[in-house]
């Protein structure tokens, strides 16, 4: 089977077309587009919300979007366990929303970062880290002004001890300090998960890091955990069926 | 109807880079005294009811809801009433 993923589109989403390209021309499963006046996710087994400046990003980046009617299905879904997934944009609509904890700050150098950087997935025991092999440091692109990670720390603490922080800003041989966090974020977060694994939130563009010809390809890795992860699942709804 | 003035701060207890910044600006024009520059936002808008009581009741959830987010803004607002912009009649 193929895994069928829903990318939504947003008035100002502007990653929607590489995500769909990534998914069905680089990694071949099925994808359609989700219209955010939309409120039928269409029978997809995982919703990504992608990148881009929704709504302007006016007031907050985020804020509005997640007001969109197709974000109550998308909760929902999200609440019985679907999987979604928020890159850049996507993760600061997951955060206003409140399926994942936290804001975002303006970036600590006031300035839009838009580079390569090095992520280190310190949680590989997601649904969508599974076939990142132990010790790897994957190289994605990041594209944001907002992108640094506040959270009290209470809800800090709770990240910590639930373990939801999946992935870090590090060096390319995956040292985690200030001087290759990106944007000033707490513990150099890049990117949490919620506490029931399904919901995953990060800055850094995997979708943009699929196409061999761009130089660079380990945000496949990312996409392919996820998939097998949902074609696991069906075989065993399968059987139990 | 009322005229509302609301006020965005960022929590105290939240860094505000932007703030900074412009505090920069102000030690390169050679102004020496500035300190604690903070960056909020302040939006107006009209609410259409005849009470304040229920006014207000909709600009905490408009400033709840959306206008601000509690995790790292604090608000505060001020109502006045306003003739009614239709009709010409003093809201109550």
């Amino acid at each position: 089977m193929k895994p069928r993923f829903g990318v939504v589109i947003f008035p100002g989403s502007n990653c929607d077309y590489d995500a769909y390209y990534s998914l069905r021309k680089i990694l071949g499963f099925d994808v359609t587009f989700l219209w955010h006046k939309e409120t039928d996710l269409k029978g997809c087994d995982a919703v990504i919300l992608p990148g881009g400046f929704s709504y302007g990003d006016y007031l907050r980046t985020g804020a509005i979007a997640r007001f969109s009617p197709i974000m109550n299905s998308v909760i929902n879904f999200a609440k019985d366990g679907g999987y979604v997934m928020g890159i850049c944009n996507g993760f600061q609509i997951l955060l206003e929303a409140g399926l994942l904890p936290g804001v975002m700050l303006r970036n600590k150098s006031l300035k839009f970062i838009c580079k390569d950087i090095y992520l280190s997935p310190v949680n590989r025991d997601t649904s969508f880290t599974r076939e990142i092999e132990d010790d790897t440091i994957i190289k994605v692109p990041i594209a944001h002004g907002d992108g640094n990670y506040f959270a009290d720390e209470e809800t800090l603490r709770s990240l910590i001890d639930n373990n939801q922080v999946v992935f870090k800003y590090c060096s390319p041989d995956g040292i985690i300090n200030e001087e290759f966090n990106a944007n000033g974020s707490l513990m150099n977060i890049a990117g949490i998960i919620n506490k029931e694994g399904n919901v995953l939130g990060m800055m850094p563009h995997p979708e943009r890091c699929c196409d061999a010809v761009l130089g660079k390809t380990d945000g496949r890795l990312i996409f392919s955990s996820l998939a097998n992860q949902i074609i696991r699942a069906k075989a065993v709804t399968t059987l139990a069926g | 109807m009322f005229k509302v003035k609301v006020i965005i701060k960022r929590r105290p207890s939240i860094l505000d880079p932007q703030g900074k910044a412009v505090e920069k600006g102000a030690e390169h024009l050679g102004i020496k005294n500035i300190n604690d520059t903070r960056i909020g936002k302040y939006i107006e808008f009209t609410v259409d009811t005849e009470s304040k009581a229920s006014a207000e009741k909709e600009v905490n959830e408009y400033c709840n809801k959306l206008l601000s987010n509690p995790i790292m803004e604090d608000y505060e607002f001020s109502l006045e009433p306003v003739p009614h912009s239709g009709s010409g009649r003093e809201a109550k």
